[in-house]
């Protein structure tokens, strides 16, 4: 394996996703395992400034396609320049994010260059020169341990929230390769109408670090203003249960669970959720689980590593609270240390 | 209009997974069902059938006891059923059965192919694209909205933080997300009419395929189970003081906050 492990970087709004520097840290490590080196591919409009940020996560070359036409995300457009590039440089590894891009992306790409692709990879490993991708199935209540042994590239998307990203290096060298464009009008079939952006006052499900969640015993839409107003002292995202979104209380894009998204945040608090085991398929590998419920017998319990039982309108506003103190000691904490030096 | 939708035979959602003494998934008792997201895709192609006339085609490949849920989606309204089944596919994966489902799909030619945009068990949302880039048509991934007028397809798609709207000229394949519909339930009228409608089973051969050109790219070696979690603390006391304590938890022992 000499040919070279490959990231797709992705970019929205001028800055660099985080599932991004995940993946070249993946990258770096098999990179490193192999004797192989680390390129990322950066698609878009104005992004070559971009390309050194990658390079201080660990890509030593950055391969960037800027052009007006790749302002907005077409798989048309991107599938094609990525495939070609594929094609031309034959890497031996391509990895995306299982990001709404990512998916639609590797799909693509994969059947352009036929090859396999390992969807939602939750770990990596390499024995005997072979890679091994771990991948959850049924959401996550099995995993299966996955090889492509003979098509070239390798390809695979990866979770977001898994792997931690590196710290970024200052490096000298990175070579930055502009990608010569041949795209013809006749190749985009997919006409993009109108983009709606939702004004993100809080992270993304998938990206974010706090989650906090609402259920059942929610009791209502009104109700999930007293999670918002704790998410916002996290700097958390909220979630929901599939009984919350069915019953209409929180919109559907925010659904946590097997028929929703598949979340790993360090932190995920779980207010009024029984539990059900489409639940846990969607966040059963959060680092830290939070329950409050006031049913002791709730099934949630059984995998939380903390757990109030009790009236989530008594507690939940008293965690904000609290939560609220502790910021304003350590931020004031933190004013303090440069005077005490 | 011909629509064909592409359907997949899962687990129930709340199945709880085992392994066997060899280290497979055991299959015996799990309740199966249609792939939720393939529902929604059926739902949508029943409302255009209804709405502008046509034919609607439920294709499968897999196991043989797909037929049950080909023959629920018979009796929620589609046409005809075709299932492909055969111990050469075993193994295969998501550009095998793209392999496939492309090759019937062209020979029997649709005007709007309808998917769900990934399957509850394997979550690898790649078939229909796949498909797709096999057929040489556009695709619109993860639909909430449809309309179909003139032989264009307009959607809403969900991304990331927001949406977009998204021509494309038929033929086309749209993958389904919750929010494009609320799936009909089977009728009695429409289970005693699905007997008598065609369901078709296909071998390999049938199709004109070999066992060699589905011969898997990506295989699975083992399967493992999740780590389980241990049993955590639950904080005792008055709300206040609970709520105080598990703070202090999550900075301190924790070491999240």
């Amino acid at each position: 394996m000499t040919a070279g492990i490959w990231i797709f970087a992705e970019e929205r709004n001028g800055k660099i996703k985080k599932i991004t520097y995940e993946l070249l840290s993946v990258a770096r490590n098999i990179a490193n395992q192999t004797g192989q080196e680390v390129s990322a591919v950066l698609f878009g409009k104005g992004v070559s400034a971009l390309a050194n940020t990658l390079g201080q996560y660990g890509a030593d070359k950055v391969h960037v396609a800027d052009d007006d036409r790749l302002a907005q995300y077409t798989s048309d457009y991107y599938g094609k320049i990525l495939a070609n590039l594929i094609i031309e440089n034959q890497p031996s590894v391509v990895l995306l994010g299982y990001s709404s891009l990512g998916r639609d992306l590797a799909a693509k790409v994969a059947q352009k260059v036929d090859t396999g692709l390992m969807s939602d990879c939750t770990g990596v490993e390499i024995i005997n020169e072979q890679l091994i991708f771990d991948r959850p199935l049924y959401g996550g209540k099995v995993f299966a341990k996955t090889i492509c042994p003979e098509a070239r590239p390798v390809m695979a998307t990866i979770r977001s929230n898994i792997f931690t990203a590196s710290q970024p290096q200052a490096r000298y060298q990175v070579e930055v390769v502009n990608v010569d464009i041949h795209l013809e009008e006749s190749d985009l079939r997919q006409l993009i109408k109108s983009v709606v952006t939702q004004i993100a006052s809080r992270p993304e499900l998938t990206e974010a670090n706090v989650i906090v969640s609402g259920g059942r015993g929610m009791n209502g839409p009104e109700n999930f203003k007293m999670l918002e107003d704790l998410a916002d002292v996290l700097g958390a995202a909220v979630g929901g249960s599939r009984v919350a979104v069915d019953s209409g209380w929180i919109h559907q894009s925010f659904q946590v669970g097997q028929t929703g998204k598949t979340v790993s945040p360090t932190l995920y608090i779980a207010c009024g959720i029984s539990g059900s085991t489409m639940h846990l398929a969607g966040m059963g590998s959060s680092k830290c689980i939070v329950a409050i419920n006031s049913d002791p017998e709730a099934n949630i319990f059984k995998i939380a590593d903390y757990g109030i039982i009790g009236d989530l309108f008594e507690v939940i506003p008293l965690l904000t609270e609290e939560c609220k103190k502790m910021q304003k000691a350590s931020d004031s904490y933190q004013t303090i240390i440069p005077v005490a030096q | 209009m011909k629509i064909a939708v592409l359907l997949k035979q899962t687990f129930d959602t709340e199945a709880t997974i085992s392994l066997d003494s060899e280290g497979q998934i055991n299959r015996q008792g799990v309740n199966l069902i249609i792939n939720p997201y393939d529902e929604f895709a059926l739902e949508e192609a029943l409302c255009l059938k209804e709405n502008y006339g046509g034919e609607v085609t439920v294709i499968s490949a897999g196991a043989p006891e797909a037929q049950t849920a080909l023959s629920q989606a018979l009796a929620m309204g589609a046409d005809k059923a075709v299932l492909v089944t055969d111990d050469a596919l075993a193994k295969s994966d998501e550009q095998a059965y793209a392999l496939l489902l492309s090759k019937h799909l062209s020979d029997l030619g649709f005007d709007l192919i309808l998917a769900g945009w990934r399957a509850i068990d394997d979550g690898s949302a790649q078939v229909a694209l796949r498909v797709a880039e096999r057929l040489g048509i556009p695709h619109i991934n993860v639909v909430t909205k449809l309309e179909i007028n003139d032989g264009k397809a307009v959607a809403t798609r969900e991304t990331e933080g927001g949406s977009e709207i998204v021509e494309v000229s038929l033929p086309a394949v749209i993958t389904a997300q919750k929010g494009l519909n609320e799936p009909r339930y089977p009728s009695a009228r429409g289970i005693m009419q699905a007997k008598k409608k065609p369901l078709q089973k296909l071998s390999l051969a049938d199709i004109g395929l070999s066992a060699d050109q589905v011969t898997p790219k990506v295989e699975i070696i083992s399967y493992f189970m999740p780590p389980t979690r241990s049993v955590g603390k639950i904080i005792p006391g008055e709300m206040p003081e609970a709520a105080r304590e598990l703070c202090r938890l999550l900075r301190e022992e924790a070491k999240i906050l």
